[in-house]
């Protein structure tokens, strides 16, 4: 009877076992205990490994003995790469030894997951009779005894092994009896807080620093009444006198190190354990407020570095206070991740790889940083720079190591700018991310090693970005970017690009920006035409485009030009210790002048006429990153106009005068037949003088500075905006204001404007195309009005497509290809992979600059170039 | 092109007998790309004129399916191109299939006539000559009894500062039988233009042979005929040359400017560095070395042979040259033990690496003056700050000898690509303060013949870590 009343009393019990979010969950049970069935039940396909299945993976059989060694090297291979995603796993595993579940806490350990044993405790009876009755199991009740028996040693041990959570249970109705399994967030987990915040750095108990401080940053301290020492009901936080609101409801979160060294610890932890009770804050521990815990716990710690005025401080507090203050630095957590996981903050600053988990490696690294172990000459730890390695996609914001000044690092920022030494205290403003600092009124504490104040002209990041690291461009890589998700660029054209980028591109601080590839429009149908504006018109307007900018194409070199107001902005924005003030590169990041001196000559007129104009005013900034066309290109390109363009024509012009002349001498023997010969002759000629007047066009005399002329078509960037939302009549416009403020530099861009859907405007188009292109021009660039076009469907449009002149087509496919039957090989010529490449290209190109603009590490900016760089290895007929 | 053959010799006409060609029409044949005509602008007693009308059709010649021309590295690829205007290759070709029994030396009709000298003279418009000009073009042509007549032409009359044309209509006069002069056309003409539209082959020597049979030997200036005529494969050439002259060929064969890069390589000059590198490295006493910048492996290959070095690793960053370097190292044939020794990757100077650290030793040979001046410091720091090998063996041009090189203009570089070349007190200036920034010690050596004002053609420096 005892026996059944058991069961009913369970079967009314219903049981939740609640698991860390990401956590490695260990079934433990003898064979036959129920744990695939239990862990199937609870868990999600993917989430289960079981032994037996990794055993059957590399043997085909299920219950290999032989096979074990290598079912669990796997097992232990995918559990780890489960682990490093972030993904909770389960093992399906008798783990009754303890030597296999050691193996398995190493496991976790090494990801920073926490560990859950759910024990099945069932009767060994249980187990063989269910053993029995399973076919495919061929091994005797000895083994299950056996586990059974390693079971029950280990029951006790297990907390002690390491496991955060234990949960036993002892029989198959408690088995039966759990109903679900819940998923807890990790304390640390504050995703869903989203600020806006100030944070604030190491305060070492500088509460007068820190009062200044929150009343500059807006913060109203009002005092209340202390209650801590009163009846308070329960929902009545701890309150120590503060009440600190924010009138726009910002939060603070401090870094820790409240305490230590500085003049008033007791009255700062006051501040900040109000906040913090009444939710107006958030903390995380500083090494120094957990040793001021252990020291308060009675612990054995040495009274140095501070901590001995921190406890006379104390010595005058109640001790009610002094155990609440114990137990409010226990319950700090290591670290916090707020908004969605793009913030994190930690004492000491925390790896990619350890944000968001738990382990007390996590809890270390956040409290103490990471050492090398040395020691430097001051009888410091050395200290490992974790910030100049960081990849990860989070802002975090640390202290712990005073420096200077804060000042972002690959996306991570120290802001513990010495307050206690006499530096300042800092907050950091999220999402702002503006930095507000209060000065010291004293130096309350001599540094053992002095602040760091070598002046380099550089900041951090600057230095840092000196040298990129070649892991970051090799190999097959997919770049996010705003316009087009994700582009790969494959392995093969990341080697083309790494030897174009390191063996003829410039500094890769100045390449900020390379132009997109441009597609022509479609082929005309017209007989005599291979391009026609019609076909650009019809692009666009078969998109839903209503408005175009046609832009007269100019016969130079394209060329990306940055300019700076001064060389200081040189070394400030772009950090480039140089005497330059500026760059002019081409489509490929190559200088667009070998001749230094002629550079520094050109960029000096490209700045005086900025200045004159008010650019720099205007704008508000004091950078510009043009993009244009250098003429002539005869400047840049008279090896190939001599080599090719006119030594073709030489050749042509001298024989094709001889074969006439060979032909006429036989046609004046009075013998028919020649004719057709002669027309020929006669034709090809006629497309020689013409082909020669084409490339002329490109030639002229450079001998001095005087002689180059510029045409800038947009302005990419200036200082904190890509100005890809604005609308080409923006560019232009503000590009005919630079032109007027020096004629003799620049060269004006004529452009129409034209409503795709009304025929007199396209007529009038035509027109002037035809007009343009037969006097000798190379043609026109048709755009969208707006700078970035998306359809309805999220297609993104070309920004951009050529229509190029009939006359200057000559020199790309050759001084005859308008013959017809030239022409109609010609027409057959497939756009589609020009235009992936264009649009892939110009995501790329505009992804790099707003990265750039957004002050994002260089290597960020680099990634985008270098795929640009990359694409354009694809193989696609260049005279596209 | 059109290329005339007249012949003066009474009666000219015999001219249409030998080549098998009717005066009184115009003889059209298809070529692979384009079509070749044949037609008399003069045919009387005393002056009998040929033309040979050449019509190449360029886009068929990049686009026209399955010939695939175009892509192989050839000026072909190009639209805008001189082969429809110039004798060339195609010539040789046009020749042979127009006029292929007089070549031979055959005539049904006529028999006599074959062996039978006949005043000729030739007229090509245009012969292309680069590299030599109007000299290599008399020098080709002299030997065998012509008479040269050489027109150059001006590139662009609107830019005369551009200078002249490569290309030439040239007038050739002799007394000779029609079947020699259409060979040394055959030959001479390819060679000079020093272009191929196809792929030179084995069968080309064959080729070659055949047609040089019974004056290519003897000719003054076979070798530079040979190279040039067999443009892309300097194996070929050399075998080639071995076969005409029985004989082996010790020197290779040389243009007639010859480019420094070139003369360096007679001298010897790059073998003295590799060996004066490899002797530093051995008595550094390294184990593991990495070269910074391969090319093609042949320090490599010289650093395998020691047994001292059980980890040599090659690196450069041009993906061409590391094919090149497994391909002479025999990479993908190379035993396991020995591929154990080696490693090979792309890799380039300019970046941080972690693969480049660890290594006891490294060289970097002839690499740092491919690298522009204002790049140099990312090179340093790669090198010296995070690979830091116990010892650096690091070589260099010394620009102050350039001036014992012929045909070096003052202010020029000895390869197209150098971006500087440093004297000796400027490398020696830079080598010490790299060293003294990052804790090394350098010492300097000649690499060549010193000479007593300019000294050494090449200079080195080996660096050895402080600590």
């Amino acid at each position: 009877m005892r026996r059944s009343e058991r069961l009913r009393k369970w079967e009314y019990l219903l049981v939740e076992i609640r698991v860390p979010e990401f956590s490695l969950v260990l079934m433990i049970g003898a064979s036959g205990s129920g744990k695939s069935t239990f862990a199937n039940q609870h868990f999600a396909q993917h989430e289960v490994v079981s032994s037996d299945f990794c055993r059957g993976l590399v043997s085909n059989d299920e219950n290999s003995m032989d096979a074990t060694a290598d079912a669990f090297a796997l097992l232990h291979y995918m559990v780890g790469i489960r682990l490093k995603r972030g993904l909770l796993t389960v093992i399906d595993a008798t783990n009754v030894q303890p030597y296999a579940r050691k193996e398995l806490l190493a496991l976790a350990r090494e990801y920073h997951a926490l560990t859950v044993a759910i024990v099945l405790n069932i009767p060994v009876d249980v187990c063989e009779r269910r053993n029995e009755k399973r076919e495919d199991r061929n091994f005797g009740n000895r083994v299950i005894r056996q586990h059974v028996q390693q079971l029950k040693k280990s029951l006790r041990g297990l907390r002690k092994e390491g496991f955060h959570k234990v949960t036993v249970l002892n029989s198959v109705e408690s088995v039966q009896s759990v109903v679900s399994i819940s998923r807890e967030k990790l304390y640390n987990d504050r995703k869903s807080v989203h600020g806006p915040f100030d944070i604030i750095g190491d305060i070492h108990g500088c509460y007068d620093e820190l009062v200044t401080l929150l009343g500059e940053l807006g913060y109203q301290i009002n005092s209340v009444i202390d209650n801590t020492e009163q009846e308070r009901t329960e929902n009545t936080a701890c309150n120590y006198g503060y009440d600190v609101v924010h009138p726009e409801g910002r939060t603070i979160i401090f870094v820790g190190d409240l305490v230590d060294r500085g003049p008033a610890s007791p009255a700062v932890l006051k501040l900040v354990m109000s906040m913090v009770g009444s939710g107006s804050a958030y903390c995380v521990p500083g090494n120094h407020d957990i040793k001021l815990q252990k020291y308060l716990k009675g612990k054995n710690v040495s009274l140095n570095h501070g901590l001995a005025e921190t406890v006379e401080q104390l010595s005058l507090e109640t001790e009610t206070f002094k155990d609440n203050l114990k137990e409010f630095l226990y319950s700090l957590i290591s670290h916090l991740v707020f908004d969605d996981g793009k913030l994190v903050v930690a004492h000491a600053g925390v790896t990619e790889d350890m944000q968001g988990r738990g382990s007390s490696a996590v809890r270390a690294f956040c409290l103490y940083g990471e050492s090398t172990g040395e020691i430097d000459e001051f009888g410091l730890p050395v200290r490992h720079n974790w910030a100049a390695e960081y990849r990860g996609k989070a802002k975090v914001v640390y202290g712990h190591t005073p420096v200077p000044e804060a000042e972002w690092l690959n996306r991570t920022i120290d802001i513990d700018t010495g307050c206690v030494f006499g530096g300042k205290l800092t907050a950091l403003r999220y999402p702002e991310e503006t930095l507000v600092s209060v000065d010291a009124k004293d130096v309350y504490c001599e540094p053992v090693k002095p602040l760091e104040s070598t002046i380099s002209t550089l900041s951090h990041q600057h230095s840092y970005d000196d040298l990129l690291d070649i892991s970051e461009v090799t190999g097959k890589r997919i770049v996010q970017t705003r316009l087009r998700h994700n582009i790969t660029l494959q392995e093969e054209n990341s080697i083309a690009a790494l030897e174009v980028m390191s063996r003829y591109a410039i500094n890769p601080k100045w390449l900020i920006y390379l132009p997109p590839t441009m597609s022509p429009c479609g082929t005309s149908q017209m007989p005599e035409f291979l391009e026609h504006p019609q076909q650009a018109i019809n692009y666009y307007r078969k998109r839903g485009v209503s408005k175009v900018i046609c832009e007269e194409k100019h016969m130079g070199s394209r060329v990306v030009v940055i300019v700076c107001k001064n060389a200081d902005v040189v070394a400030k924005r772009f950090g480039l210790v140089t005497d330059s003030i500026g760059v002019c590169y081409t489509r490929t990041g190559r200088n667009f002048f070998t001749n230094k001196e002629l550079e520094s000559q050109f960029l000096q007129r490209m700045q005086s006429a900025l200045t004159s104009s008010d650019f720099w005013q205007e704008h508000n900034t004091d950078w510009v990153c043009l993009d244009a066309e250098l003429m002539p290109w005869s400047a840049k390109a008279q090896a190939l106009l001599k080599d090719q363009y006119a030594s073709v024509s030489a050749a042509a012009t001298h024989s094709l005068r001889a074969a006439q002349e060979a032909l006429e001498s036989f046609a004046s023997r009075g013998i028919s037949g020649a004719d057709r010969l002669l027309d020929k002759i006669g034709y090809k000629r006629d497309a020689i003088g013409k082909y020669t007047t084409a490339y002329r066009n490109y030639c002229w005399d450079v001998t001095g500075i005087e002689d180059y002329k510029i045409a800038p078509f947009h302005i990419m960037a200036t200082e904190g905006t890509a100005h890809v939302d604005k609308s080409h009549q923006w560019h232009m416009q503000n590009i005919e204001k630079l032109c007027a403020a020096a004629p003799e530099l620049f060269r004006k861009t004529i452009y129409k404007e034209v409503d795709v859907n009304d025929e007199v405007s396209v007529q009038d188009l035509i027109d002037w195309w035809l007009e343009l292109t037969l006097t000798g021009g190379e043609g026109m660039v048709v755009k969208p009005l707006d700078f970035v076009v998306q359809t309805k469907k999220g297609e993104l449009l070309q920004p951009a497509v050529k229509c190029r002149g009939s006359e200057y087509l000559r020199i790309i496919y050759g001084p005859e290809y308008d013959l017809p039957e030239h022409m109609a090989e010609l027409k057959q010529r497939g756009l589609s992979r020009k235009r992936s490449l264009a649009l892939r290209e110009f995501a790329l190109g505009v992804e790099g600059l707003e990265r750039f603009v957004r002050q994002e590490p260089l290597r960020r900016v680099h990634e985008s170039v270098f795929g640009v760089l990359a694409l354009e290895s694809e193989a696609i007929d260049p005279r596209l | 092109m059109i290329l005339t053959i007249s012949n003066t010799t009474v009666p000219a006409t015999d001219l249409g007998f030998l080549l098998h060609k009717h005066p009184d029409k115009i003889h059209t044949f298809d070529l692979a790309v384009g079509k070749a005509h044949v037609f008399y602008p003069e045919a009387s007693e005393s002056r009998t004129t040929v033309g040979l009308l050449l019509e190449v059709d360029p886009i068929d010649m990049v686009r026209g399916g399955g010939r695939n021309l175009a892509g192989r590295g050839f000026s072909l690829g190009q639209y805008v191109n001189d082969r429809p205007y110039v004798a060339s290759s195609f010539t040789s070709v046009a020749l042979s299939k127009a006029f292929s029994t007089a070549m031979n030396g055959s005539c049904k009709n006529r028999p006599e006539l074959v062996d039978q000298r006949l005043a000729l003279e030739v007229q090509i418009s245009v012969l292309p000559a680069p590299r030599g000009g109007e000299t290599l073009i008399r020098k080709f042509f002299e030997p065998l009894g012509y008479h040269v007549d050489v027109e150059p032409h001006i590139l662009d009359k609107n830019f005369p500062q551009w200078g002249n044309s490569k290309h030439f209509t040239v007038k050739l006069k002799n007394t000779v039988k029609l079947s020699e002069l259409l060979t040394h056309l055959y030959v001479l003409i390819p060679s000079l233009d020093n272009d191929k539209h196809y792929f030179v082959s084995q069968d080309e020597v064959d080729k070659l042979l055949a047609r040089g049979a019974g004056w290519l030997r003897e000719h003054p200036a076979k070798d530079q005929i040979v190279s040039r005529y067999l443009i892309n494969l300097r194996s070929i050439a050399r075998q080639a040359i071995e076969q005409l002259t029985e004989q082996a060929v010790g020197t290779e064969p040389e243009g007639n400017v010859e480019p420094p890069e070139v003369k360096e390589r007679r001298v010897g000059l790059h073998q003295q560095r590799l060996d004066l590198a490899v002797e530093k490295l051995v008595a550094s006493g390294a184990t593991s070395v990495i070269d910074l910048g391969c090319g093609e492996g042949k320090l490599v290959r010289q650093l395998i042979k020691h047994r001292q070095f059980n980890r040599i690793t090659a690196m450069d960053v041009s993906y061409t040259e590391l094919s090149k370097a497994k391909q002479f190292l025999h990479w993908d044939e190379m035993a396991p033990r020995q591929r154990e020794r080696l490693d090979i990757f792309q890799g380039a100077l300019t970046y941080r690496d972690d693969r480049l650290s660890g290594y006891d030793a490294a060289a970097l040979i002839e690499v740092i003056e491919h690298l522009d001046e204002d790049r140099l410091q990312a090179l340093e720091r790669v090198v010296f700050e995070f690979a830091k090998p116990k010892t650096l063996v690091l070589s260099t041009p010394n620009s102050e000898y350039n001036a014992l090189f012929d045909n070096m203009q003052e202010g020029s570089l000895r390869h197209d690509d150098h971006r500087f070349e440093w004297t000796r007190a400027e490398f020696e200036s830079w080598a010490s303060m790299v060293s003294e920034k990052n804790k090394y010690t350098v010492e300097f050596f000649a690499i060549g013949e010193i000479h007593e004002t300019v000294g050494a053609p090449s200079q080195m420096g080996v660096f050895t870590r402080g600590d």
